[in-house]
Protein backbone atom coordinates (compact mmCIF):
# COMPACT_ATOMS: atom_id res chain seq x y z
CA UNK A 1 0.00 0.00 0.00
CA UNK A 2 1.46 3.16 -1.24
CA UNK A 3 0.17 6.92 0.51
CA UNK A 4 -1.32 9.09 -1.75
CA UNK A 5 -0.91 12.41 -1.08
CA UNK A 6 -4.15 14.47 -1.89
CA UNK A 7 -4.41 18.45 -2.68
CA UNK A 8 -5.57 20.37 0.50
CA UNK A 9 -8.70 20.88 -1.03
CA UNK A 10 -9.53 17.36 -1.14
CA UNK A 11 -11.52 15.57 1.88
CA UNK A 12 -9.82 12.50 3.42
CA UNK A 13 -11.43 9.79 1.81
CA UNK A 14 -10.15 5.88 2.32
CA UNK A 15 -8.08 4.25 0.06
CA UNK A 16 -9.05 0.47 0.66
CA UNK A 17 -6.29 -0.74 -2.04
CA UNK A 18 -4.26 0.88 -3.65
CA UNK A 19 -0.61 0.14 -5.37
CA UNK A 20 1.01 1.87 -7.89
CA UNK A 21 3.07 -0.55 -8.46
CA UNK A 22 2.29 -3.09 -11.51
CA UNK A 23 1.40 -6.28 -10.50
CA UNK A 24 3.89 -9.28 -11.73
CA UNK A 25 2.19 -9.80 -14.84
CA UNK A 26 2.68 -6.03 -15.85
CA UNK A 27 -0.89 -4.69 -15.74
CA UNK A 28 -1.48 -2.03 -13.24
CA UNK A 29 -3.51 -2.02 -10.44
CA UNK A 30 -7.24 -0.17 -10.44
CA UNK A 31 -7.01 1.90 -6.87
CA UNK A 32 -10.52 0.95 -4.59
CA UNK A 33 -12.00 3.74 -3.15
CA UNK A 34 -14.70 4.14 -0.50
CA UNK A 35 -16.69 6.65 -1.78
CA UNK A 36 -20.62 6.97 -2.14
CA UNK A 37 -21.57 9.30 -5.22
CA UNK A 38 -25.04 8.95 -4.81
CA UNK A 39 -24.62 10.23 -0.81
CA UNK A 40 -26.37 13.38 0.13
CA UNK A 41 -23.19 14.07 1.42
CA UNK A 42 -21.59 13.82 -1.84
CA UNK A 43 -24.21 15.65 -3.34
CA UNK A 44 -23.43 18.68 -1.29
CA UNK A 45 -20.32 19.48 -2.83
CA UNK A 46 -19.24 16.70 -5.20
CA UNK A 47 -16.34 18.68 -6.15
CA UNK A 48 -13.13 17.54 -3.79
CA UNK A 49 -14.15 14.11 -4.22
CA UNK A 50 -13.58 14.54 -7.83
CA UNK A 51 -10.50 15.68 -7.74
CA UNK A 52 -10.05 12.52 -5.74
CA UNK A 53 -11.28 10.50 -7.88
CA UNK A 54 -9.47 12.13 -11.03
CA UNK A 55 -6.13 11.92 -8.77
CA UNK A 56 -6.58 8.20 -8.08
CA UNK A 57 -5.91 6.94 -11.63
CA UNK A 58 -7.37 6.97 -14.67
CA UNK A 59 -9.71 3.96 -13.65
CA UNK A 60 -10.84 3.49 -10.22
CA UNK A 61 -12.96 0.80 -8.97
CA UNK A 62 -16.22 1.96 -6.18
CA UNK A 63 -16.82 -0.92 -3.64
CA UNK A 64 -19.94 0.95 -2.43
CA UNK A 65 -21.29 -0.09 -5.27
CA UNK A 66 -19.19 -2.17 -7.20
CA UNK A 67 -18.18 -0.42 -9.89
CA UNK A 68 -15.20 1.17 -12.17
CA UNK A 69 -15.36 4.88 -12.68
CA UNK A 70 -13.86 7.29 -14.63
CA UNK A 71 -13.56 11.04 -13.74
CA UNK A 72 -11.01 12.00 -16.01
CA UNK A 73 -11.82 13.99 -19.37
CA UNK A 74 -9.52 11.68 -21.47
CA UNK A 75 -11.29 8.77 -19.90
CA UNK A 76 -14.53 9.72 -20.26
CA UNK A 77 -14.58 10.85 -23.13
CA UNK A 78 -12.84 8.09 -24.68
CA UNK A 79 -15.59 5.95 -22.89
CA UNK A 80 -18.48 7.46 -24.72
CA UNK A 81 -17.06 7.23 -27.84
CA UNK A 82 -16.53 3.73 -27.73
CA UNK A 83 -20.47 2.58 -27.65
CA UNK A 84 -19.51 -1.05 -29.33
CA UNK A 85 -16.74 -1.83 -26.05
CA UNK A 86 -18.90 0.35 -23.67
CA UNK A 87 -22.97 -0.45 -24.63
CA UNK A 88 -25.78 1.22 -23.41
CA UNK A 89 -28.66 -1.69 -24.06
CA UNK A 90 -27.33 -3.38 -20.78
CA UNK A 91 -28.47 0.32 -18.75
CA UNK A 92 -27.40 3.47 -18.53
CA UNK A 93 -27.62 3.59 -14.72
CA UNK A 94 -26.32 1.12 -11.98
CA UNK A 95 -28.70 -1.49 -12.76
CA UNK A 96 -27.50 -4.37 -15.51
CA UNK A 97 -30.20 -5.50 -17.83
CA UNK A 98 -28.80 -8.49 -18.54
CA UNK A 99 -29.44 -9.43 -14.87
CA UNK A 100 -32.50 -7.23 -13.68
CA UNK A 101 -35.56 -6.30 -15.22
CA UNK A 102 -35.80 -2.99 -16.12
CA UNK A 103 -37.99 -0.76 -13.67
CA UNK A 104 -39.60 0.64 -17.09
CA UNK A 105 -39.61 -0.91 -20.74
CA UNK A 106 -36.06 0.50 -21.87
CA UNK A 107 -35.80 3.75 -24.18
CA UNK A 108 -35.31 2.70 -27.91
CA UNK A 109 -32.72 5.57 -28.27
CA UNK A 110 -31.10 5.84 -24.64
CA UNK A 111 -30.33 2.21 -23.84
CA UNK A 112 -29.56 0.79 -27.14
CA UNK A 113 -26.72 -0.03 -29.00
CA UNK A 114 -25.67 0.44 -32.59
CA UNK A 115 -27.19 -0.76 -35.72
CA UNK A 116 -30.83 -0.59 -33.78
CA UNK A 117 -29.94 3.09 -32.56
CA UNK A 118 -28.96 4.52 -35.55
CA UNK A 119 -32.64 4.27 -36.76
CA UNK A 120 -34.70 5.57 -33.97
CA UNK A 121 -31.81 8.30 -32.91
CA UNK A 122 -32.16 9.62 -36.63
CA UNK A 123 -35.79 10.10 -36.06
CA UNK A 124 -35.46 12.27 -33.01
CA UNK A 125 -32.63 14.02 -34.84
CA UNK A 126 -35.31 15.06 -37.82
CA UNK A 127 -37.24 15.98 -35.24
CA UNK A 128 -34.90 18.47 -33.44
CA UNK A 129 -33.32 19.47 -35.92
CA UNK A 130 -31.27 23.49 -36.68
CA UNK A 131 -33.59 23.51 -39.24
CA UNK A 132 -36.51 23.11 -36.95
CA UNK A 133 -35.14 25.20 -34.46
CA UNK A 134 -35.12 28.52 -36.72
CA UNK A 135 -38.95 27.72 -36.72
CA UNK A 136 -39.05 28.09 -32.85
CA UNK A 137 -36.55 30.79 -32.26
CA UNK A 138 -38.78 33.99 -32.56
CA UNK A 139 -41.46 32.41 -30.06
CA UNK A 140 -38.83 30.96 -27.47
CA UNK A 141 -37.05 34.45 -27.33
CA UNK A 142 -40.94 36.33 -27.20
CA UNK A 143 -41.56 33.72 -23.89
CA UNK A 144 -38.01 34.52 -22.07
CA UNK A 145 -38.48 38.45 -22.50
CA UNK A 146 -42.24 38.42 -21.40
CA UNK A 147 -41.15 36.32 -18.57
CA UNK A 148 -38.48 38.61 -17.22
CA UNK A 149 -39.91 41.16 -17.62
CA UNK A 150 -42.76 39.56 -15.24
CA UNK A 151 -39.54 38.59 -13.05
CA UNK A 152 -38.76 42.48 -12.98
CA UNK A 153 -42.26 43.65 -11.72
CA UNK A 154 -42.11 41.13 -9.31
CA UNK A 155 -38.32 42.29 -7.98
CA UNK A 156 -37.39 39.39 -5.34
CA UNK A 157 -38.38 35.56 -6.41
CA UNK A 158 -37.34 32.17 -6.19
CA UNK A 159 -35.14 31.97 -9.65
CA UNK A 160 -35.71 28.19 -9.48
CA UNK A 161 -39.21 28.22 -9.28
CA UNK A 162 -40.63 31.16 -11.00
CA UNK A 163 -37.21 31.03 -13.64
CA UNK A 164 -35.57 27.89 -14.35
CA UNK A 165 -39.03 26.00 -13.91
CA UNK A 166 -41.70 28.38 -15.16
CA UNK A 167 -39.59 29.03 -18.28
CA UNK A 168 -38.95 26.04 -20.05
CA UNK A 169 -42.16 24.87 -18.77
CA UNK A 170 -43.61 28.08 -20.84
CA UNK A 171 -42.80 26.79 -23.84
CA UNK A 172 -41.55 22.98 -24.25
CA UNK A 173 -44.49 21.20 -23.32
CA UNK A 174 -46.17 23.91 -26.15
CA UNK A 175 -43.34 22.75 -28.34
CA UNK A 176 -43.82 19.26 -27.81
CA UNK A 177 -47.66 19.52 -28.19
CA UNK A 178 -48.53 18.21 -24.99
CA UNK A 179 -52.65 18.26 -23.66
CA UNK A 180 -53.07 21.46 -20.76
CA UNK A 181 -54.16 18.56 -18.10
CA UNK A 182 -51.46 16.44 -16.02
CA UNK A 183 -48.15 18.92 -17.16
CA UNK A 184 -47.80 18.67 -13.13
CA UNK A 185 -46.47 15.38 -13.50
CA UNK A 186 -43.76 15.98 -16.21
CA UNK A 187 -41.01 17.35 -13.54
CA UNK A 188 -41.87 14.65 -10.66
CA UNK A 189 -41.14 12.08 -13.71
CA UNK A 190 -38.13 12.84 -15.10
CA UNK A 191 -37.02 12.84 -11.55
CA UNK A 192 -37.76 9.81 -11.11
CA UNK A 193 -36.31 8.98 -14.73
CA UNK A 194 -33.05 10.43 -13.35
CA UNK A 195 -33.07 8.84 -9.59
CA UNK A 196 -33.56 5.43 -11.26
CA UNK A 197 -30.16 5.50 -12.79
CA UNK A 198 -29.03 5.64 -9.07
CA UNK A 199 -27.97 2.58 -6.83
CA UNK A 200 -30.72 1.32 -5.07
CA UNK A 201 -30.99 4.10 -2.67
CA UNK A 202 -33.38 5.88 -0.56
CA UNK A 203 -34.04 8.14 -3.98
CA UNK A 204 -34.49 5.70 -6.43
CA UNK A 205 -36.63 3.69 -4.43
CA UNK A 206 -38.80 6.17 -2.97
CA UNK A 207 -38.93 7.55 -6.55
CA UNK A 208 -40.40 4.27 -7.55
CA UNK A 209 -43.02 4.01 -5.05
CA UNK A 210 -44.82 6.89 -5.42
CA UNK A 211 -44.30 6.76 -9.77
CA UNK A 212 -47.70 5.53 -10.75
CA UNK A 213 -49.61 8.45 -11.44
CA UNK A 214 -46.68 10.17 -12.99
CA UNK A 215 -46.07 6.96 -15.39
CA UNK A 216 -50.12 6.49 -16.15
CA UNK A 217 -49.88 10.28 -17.15
CA UNK A 218 -46.99 10.11 -19.55
CA UNK A 219 -47.47 6.29 -21.24
CA UNK A 220 -51.18 8.25 -21.93
CA UNK A 221 -49.57 11.62 -22.86
CA UNK A 222 -47.39 10.15 -25.36
CA UNK A 223 -50.00 8.31 -28.08
CA UNK A 224 -50.93 9.96 -30.76
CA UNK A 225 -54.22 11.36 -30.36
CA UNK A 226 -52.90 13.26 -27.07
CA UNK A 227 -50.68 15.28 -29.20
CA UNK A 228 -51.13 18.46 -30.97
CA UNK A 229 -50.18 18.70 -34.49
CA UNK A 230 -47.63 20.13 -35.19
CA UNK A 231 -45.05 19.38 -32.17
CA UNK A 232 -42.32 17.13 -31.80
CA UNK A 233 -45.11 14.22 -30.54
CA UNK A 234 -46.58 14.61 -33.64
CA UNK A 235 -43.83 14.86 -35.80
CA UNK A 236 -42.77 11.56 -34.29
CA UNK A 237 -45.81 9.66 -34.96
CA UNK A 238 -45.65 11.42 -38.58
CA UNK A 239 -42.33 9.60 -39.03
CA UNK A 240 -44.56 6.25 -38.16
CA UNK A 241 -46.54 7.05 -41.30
CA UNK A 242 -43.78 7.42 -43.50
CA UNK A 243 -41.98 4.03 -42.05
CA UNK A 244 -38.95 5.10 -40.40
CA UNK A 245 -40.16 3.44 -37.22
CA UNK A 246 -43.30 1.13 -36.14
CA UNK A 247 -46.14 2.61 -34.83
CA UNK A 248 -45.35 0.68 -31.94
CA UNK A 249 -42.32 2.59 -31.59
CA UNK A 250 -43.47 6.46 -31.79
CA UNK A 251 -45.10 6.34 -28.24
CA UNK A 252 -41.59 5.14 -26.94
CA UNK A 253 -39.81 7.90 -28.49
CA UNK A 254 -42.11 10.68 -27.74
CA UNK A 255 -41.38 9.20 -23.75
CA UNK A 256 -38.02 9.81 -24.27
CA UNK A 257 -38.54 13.40 -25.00
CA UNK A 258 -40.70 13.63 -21.85
CA UNK A 259 -38.25 12.20 -19.67
CA UNK A 260 -35.29 14.27 -21.00
CA UNK A 261 -36.57 17.43 -22.48
CA UNK A 262 -37.39 19.16 -19.35
CA UNK A 263 -35.70 19.26 -16.01
CA UNK A 264 -32.32 18.89 -17.77
CA UNK A 265 -33.23 22.40 -18.92
CA UNK A 266 -34.78 23.11 -15.88
CA UNK A 267 -31.14 22.55 -14.39
CA UNK A 268 -29.22 24.34 -17.11
CA UNK A 269 -30.86 27.35 -16.83
CA UNK A 270 -30.96 26.97 -13.16
CA UNK A 271 -27.30 26.22 -13.44
CA UNK A 272 -26.88 29.78 -15.60
CA UNK A 273 -28.56 32.02 -13.38
CA UNK A 274 -26.68 30.22 -9.95
CA UNK A 275 -23.31 31.36 -11.84
CA UNK A 276 -24.20 34.68 -12.83
CA UNK A 277 -25.87 35.92 -8.96
CA UNK A 278 -22.26 34.16 -8.06
CA UNK A 279 -20.06 35.97 -10.17
CA UNK A 280 -21.05 39.51 -10.99
CA UNK A 281 -17.96 40.33 -13.03
CA UNK A 282 -19.13 37.44 -15.73
CA UNK A 283 -22.95 39.17 -15.61
CA UNK A 284 -21.18 42.56 -16.63
CA UNK A 285 -19.73 41.23 -19.33
CA UNK A 286 -22.53 39.12 -20.73
CA UNK A 287 -24.62 42.73 -20.34
CA UNK A 288 -21.82 45.05 -22.62
CA UNK A 289 -21.90 41.81 -25.07
CA UNK A 290 -24.97 40.36 -25.27
CA UNK A 291 -23.76 37.96 -28.34
CA UNK A 292 -22.30 35.99 -25.28
CA UNK A 293 -25.63 34.43 -24.11
CA UNK A 294 -25.16 31.40 -25.62
CA UNK A 295 -21.69 30.78 -24.72
CA UNK A 296 -22.77 31.81 -21.58
CA UNK A 297 -25.36 29.00 -20.99
CA UNK A 298 -23.05 26.27 -22.46
CA UNK A 299 -20.29 27.38 -20.00
CA UNK A 300 -22.67 27.03 -17.31
CA UNK A 301 -23.56 23.90 -18.46
CA UNK A 302 -19.57 22.45 -18.19
CA UNK A 303 -19.25 24.40 -15.15
CA UNK A 304 -22.38 22.84 -13.06
CA UNK A 305 -23.24 19.58 -15.67
CA UNK A 306 -26.55 19.07 -14.89
CA UNK A 307 -26.50 15.39 -15.83
CA UNK A 308 -23.59 14.40 -13.67
CA UNK A 309 -23.47 10.84 -14.32
CA UNK A 310 -24.17 8.05 -16.88
CA UNK A 311 -23.18 4.02 -16.57
CA UNK A 312 -21.80 1.96 -19.86
CA UNK A 313 -21.51 -2.05 -19.49
CA UNK A 314 -18.23 -3.71 -21.16
CA UNK A 315 -19.34 -5.87 -23.83
CA UNK A 316 -15.87 -7.84 -23.75
CA UNK A 317 -12.48 -7.35 -21.78
CA UNK A 318 -11.07 -4.11 -22.47
CA UNK A 319 -7.89 -2.14 -21.38
CA UNK A 320 -8.86 1.44 -20.38
CA UNK A 321 -5.41 3.44 -20.17
CA UNK A 322 -3.56 0.45 -19.31
CA UNK A 323 -5.81 -0.56 -17.04
CA UNK A 324 -7.71 -3.85 -17.45
CA UNK A 325 -11.58 -4.55 -17.18
CA UNK A 326 -13.58 -7.50 -17.45
CA UNK A 327 -16.07 -7.84 -20.05
CA UNK A 328 -19.70 -7.54 -18.06
CA UNK A 329 -19.14 -4.66 -15.63
CA UNK A 330 -20.23 -1.40 -15.14
CA UNK A 331 -18.51 1.83 -15.65
CA UNK A 332 -19.80 4.55 -14.23
CA UNK A 333 -18.62 8.20 -15.74
CA UNK A 334 -18.25 11.38 -13.89
CA UNK A 335 -19.04 13.79 -16.70
CA UNK A 336 -19.46 16.83 -14.20
CA UNK A 337 -15.37 15.60 -13.24
CA UNK A 338 -14.31 15.48 -16.72
CA UNK A 339 -15.61 18.79 -17.32
CA UNK A 340 -13.13 20.22 -14.07
CA UNK A 341 -10.20 18.07 -15.08
CA UNK A 342 -6.84 20.48 -15.33
CA UNK A 343 -5.69 17.97 -17.65
CA UNK A 344 -8.25 19.36 -20.04
CA UNK A 345 -9.11 23.20 -19.12
CA UNK A 346 -7.70 25.91 -17.78
CA UNK A 347 -8.18 27.03 -14.66
CA UNK A 348 -11.15 24.60 -14.62
CA UNK A 349 -13.09 25.82 -11.48
CA UNK A 350 -13.89 29.24 -13.09
CA UNK A 351 -16.76 30.22 -14.60
CA UNK A 352 -16.10 32.35 -17.68
CA UNK A 353 -18.50 33.18 -20.43
CA UNK A 354 -16.10 33.50 -23.31
CA UNK A 355 -14.44 30.25 -22.67
CA UNK A 356 -14.17 27.75 -25.66
CA UNK A 357 -16.46 25.22 -24.51
CA UNK A 358 -16.66 23.02 -27.68
CA UNK A 359 -15.69 19.33 -26.44
CA UNK A 360 -17.51 19.60 -23.07
CA UNK A 361 -19.34 16.34 -21.90
CA UNK A 362 -22.14 18.05 -20.60
CA UNK A 363 -24.28 16.91 -22.93
CA UNK A 364 -22.22 13.46 -23.58
CA UNK A 365 -20.56 12.80 -26.65
CA UNK A 366 -20.53 10.37 -29.56
CA UNK A 367 -24.01 8.76 -30.55
CA UNK A 368 -25.79 8.98 -27.63
CA UNK A 369 -24.58 12.57 -27.43
CA UNK A 370 -28.39 15.07 -26.09
CA UNK A 371 -30.19 14.97 -28.90
CA UNK A 372 -32.46 17.42 -27.84
CA UNK A 373 -29.26 19.68 -26.80
CA UNK A 374 -29.97 22.50 -29.70
CA UNK A 375 -33.69 22.95 -27.69
CA UNK A 376 -31.54 23.04 -24.50
CA UNK A 377 -29.48 25.97 -26.03
CA UNK A 378 -32.08 27.82 -27.58
CA UNK A 379 -33.80 27.82 -24.28
CA UNK A 380 -30.71 29.14 -22.80
CA UNK A 381 -29.20 31.76 -25.16
CA UNK A 382 -33.02 32.80 -25.07
CA UNK A 383 -33.40 32.96 -21.00
CA UNK A 384 -29.39 34.77 -20.72
CA UNK A 385 -30.06 37.26 -23.01
CA UNK A 386 -33.38 38.22 -21.78
CA UNK A 387 -31.50 38.83 -18.57
CA UNK A 388 -28.87 40.73 -20.27
CA UNK A 389 -30.87 43.57 -21.79
CA UNK A 390 -33.42 43.71 -19.08
CA UNK A 391 -32.07 43.06 -15.77
CA UNK A 392 -28.90 45.05 -14.08
CA UNK A 393 -27.92 43.33 -11.35
CA UNK A 394 -28.82 39.83 -9.45
CA UNK A 395 -28.31 39.44 -5.83
CA UNK A 396 -28.79 36.68 -3.77
CA UNK A 397 -31.53 37.46 -1.63
CA UNK A 398 -32.16 34.48 0.88
CA UNK A 399 -31.12 30.80 1.80
CA UNK A 400 -29.83 28.92 -1.02
CA UNK A 401 -31.16 25.23 -0.75
CA UNK A 402 -30.49 21.97 -2.93
CA UNK A 403 -32.09 19.76 -5.15
CA UNK A 404 -31.10 15.57 -4.51
CA UNK A 405 -31.41 13.32 -7.20
CA UNK A 406 -28.88 10.50 -8.06
CA UNK A 407 -27.86 11.85 -11.59
CA UNK A 408 -29.23 15.66 -12.03
CA UNK A 409 -27.02 18.47 -10.32
CA UNK A 410 -29.34 21.76 -9.03
CA UNK A 411 -31.03 23.90 -6.67
CA UNK A 412 -34.13 23.42 -5.21
CA UNK A 413 -34.55 27.26 -3.76
CA UNK A 414 -32.19 30.41 -5.45
CA UNK A 415 -33.89 33.41 -3.80
CA UNK A 416 -32.95 36.33 -5.83
CA UNK A 417 -33.50 39.67 -6.44
CA UNK A 418 -33.17 41.58 -9.75
CA UNK A 419 -32.81 45.45 -10.20
CA UNK A 420 -33.84 46.71 -13.58
CA UNK A 421 -31.17 47.91 -16.35
CA UNK B 1 1.73 16.69 -42.25
CA UNK B 2 -1.34 18.30 -44.85
CA UNK B 3 -2.00 21.98 -44.36
CA UNK B 4 -5.48 23.34 -44.95
CA UNK B 5 -6.40 27.15 -45.53
CA UNK B 6 -8.91 28.38 -44.15
CA UNK B 7 -10.26 32.00 -45.90
CA UNK B 8 -11.98 34.38 -42.84
CA UNK B 9 -15.09 36.29 -43.79
CA UNK B 10 -12.85 39.04 -44.55
CA UNK B 11 -10.58 37.21 -47.13
CA UNK B 12 -7.41 36.58 -44.44
CA UNK B 13 -5.91 33.31 -45.24
CA UNK B 14 -4.81 30.93 -42.75
CA UNK B 15 -2.79 28.06 -43.09
CA UNK B 16 -3.29 25.27 -40.54
CA UNK B 17 -1.45 22.46 -39.67
CA UNK B 18 -3.95 19.04 -39.91
CA UNK B 19 -3.32 15.61 -38.26
CA UNK B 20 -3.84 12.61 -40.81
CA UNK B 21 -7.51 11.29 -39.23
CA UNK B 22 -8.36 14.12 -37.48
CA UNK B 23 -11.17 16.36 -39.37
CA UNK B 24 -10.78 20.07 -40.33
CA UNK B 25 -13.23 20.92 -37.42
CA UNK B 26 -10.79 19.20 -35.28
CA UNK B 27 -8.21 21.56 -36.69
CA UNK B 28 -9.68 24.67 -36.99
CA UNK B 29 -10.48 24.21 -33.31
CA UNK B 30 -6.90 23.48 -32.06
CA UNK B 31 -5.52 26.33 -34.55
CA UNK B 32 -8.31 29.07 -32.88
CA UNK B 33 -10.03 29.51 -35.81
CA UNK B 34 -13.13 31.26 -34.20
CA UNK B 35 -15.43 31.03 -37.13
CA UNK B 36 -15.78 27.65 -36.03
CA UNK B 37 -18.09 27.26 -33.16
CA UNK B 38 -18.81 23.32 -33.39
CA UNK B 39 -21.30 23.38 -30.27
CA UNK B 40 -21.30 19.25 -30.25
CA UNK B 41 -17.92 18.63 -30.57
CA UNK B 42 -17.77 16.60 -33.52
CA UNK B 43 -21.07 14.60 -32.35
CA UNK B 44 -23.03 15.87 -35.77
CA UNK B 45 -25.84 17.30 -33.97
CA UNK B 46 -25.14 21.06 -34.12
CA UNK B 47 -24.28 22.44 -37.69
CA UNK B 48 -22.19 24.90 -36.07
CA UNK B 49 -18.88 24.28 -37.97
CA UNK B 50 -19.98 25.15 -41.25
CA UNK B 51 -17.76 25.57 -43.96
CA UNK B 52 -17.58 26.61 -48.10
CA UNK B 53 -15.46 24.19 -49.84
CA UNK B 54 -13.44 25.69 -52.36
CA UNK B 55 -15.00 24.51 -56.37
CA UNK B 56 -11.68 23.01 -57.00
CA UNK B 57 -11.85 20.74 -53.94
CA UNK B 58 -15.22 20.09 -53.71
CA UNK B 59 -14.99 16.58 -55.68
CA UNK B 60 -12.05 15.34 -53.24
CA UNK B 61 -14.05 15.86 -49.86
CA UNK B 62 -16.18 13.17 -49.99
CA UNK B 63 -19.95 12.47 -50.20
CA UNK B 64 -22.35 14.24 -47.81
CA UNK B 65 -24.19 11.61 -45.48
CA UNK B 66 -28.31 11.56 -45.56
CA UNK B 67 -27.49 12.91 -41.57
CA UNK B 68 -25.04 16.02 -42.96
CA UNK B 69 -27.61 16.70 -45.37
CA UNK B 70 -30.35 17.03 -42.76
CA UNK B 71 -28.16 19.69 -40.59
CA UNK B 72 -26.99 21.28 -43.80
CA UNK B 73 -30.58 22.47 -43.64
CA UNK B 74 -30.48 24.35 -40.69
CA UNK B 75 -27.07 26.39 -41.10
CA UNK B 76 -27.16 29.80 -39.85
CA UNK B 77 -25.75 31.36 -43.34
CA UNK B 78 -27.06 30.68 -47.24
CA UNK B 79 -26.29 26.68 -47.67
CA UNK B 80 -24.44 26.38 -51.11
CA UNK B 81 -23.57 23.29 -53.18
CA UNK B 82 -19.85 23.97 -51.48
CA UNK B 83 -21.70 23.61 -48.48
CA UNK B 84 -19.83 20.76 -45.59
CA UNK B 85 -19.48 20.56 -41.94
CA UNK B 86 -16.08 20.56 -41.13
CA UNK B 87 -16.41 17.87 -38.75
CA UNK B 88 -17.42 15.25 -41.22
CA UNK B 89 -14.76 16.50 -43.36
CA UNK B 90 -11.70 13.75 -42.53
CA UNK B 91 -8.04 14.95 -43.14
CA UNK B 92 -6.24 12.54 -45.75
CA UNK B 93 -3.12 13.03 -47.41
CA UNK B 94 -5.23 13.87 -50.56
CA UNK B 95 -6.62 16.89 -49.15
CA UNK B 96 -2.97 18.59 -48.37
CA UNK B 97 -3.48 22.17 -49.49
CA UNK B 98 -7.65 22.20 -48.70
CA UNK B 99 -9.11 24.99 -49.34
CA UNK B 100 -12.24 26.28 -46.78
CA UNK B 101 -14.18 29.22 -46.29
CA UNK B 102 -15.82 30.48 -43.34
CA UNK B 103 -19.11 31.77 -43.48
CA UNK B 104 -20.00 34.98 -41.34
CA UNK B 105 -22.02 33.21 -38.69
CA UNK B 106 -22.78 29.75 -37.63
CA UNK B 107 -25.85 30.47 -35.05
Amino acid sequence: MVALTYPNTAPDVPVLAFDTQAADDGIPRIPTLDVDPFALDFFADPHPTHEVLREAGPVVYLHKWNVYAVARYAEVHAVLNDPVTFCSSRGVGLSDFAKEKPWRPPSLILEADPPAHARTRAVLSKVLSPAVMKTLRDGFVAAADAKVDELLEQRSFDAIADLAEAYPLSVFPDAMGLQKEGRENLMPYAGLVFNAFGPPNDLRQNAIARSAPHQAYVQAQCQRENLAPGGFGACIHARADTGDITHDEAPLLVRSLLSAGLDTTVNGIGAAVYCLARYPEEFARLRADVSLARNAFEEAVRYESPVQTFFRTTTRAVEISGHRVGEGEKVLMFLGAANRDPRRWDDPARYDITRKTSGHVGFGSGIHMCVGQLVARLEGEAMLSALARKVKTIAISGEITRRYNNTLRGLESLPVTFTPA
Amino acid sequence: MPNITFIHPDGRAQNVDAALGDSAMSAAMRAGIDEIIAECGGSAVCATCHVYVDDDWLARVGDVSGDEDELLEGVATDRLPSSRLSCQIRITEALDGLVLRLPERQI
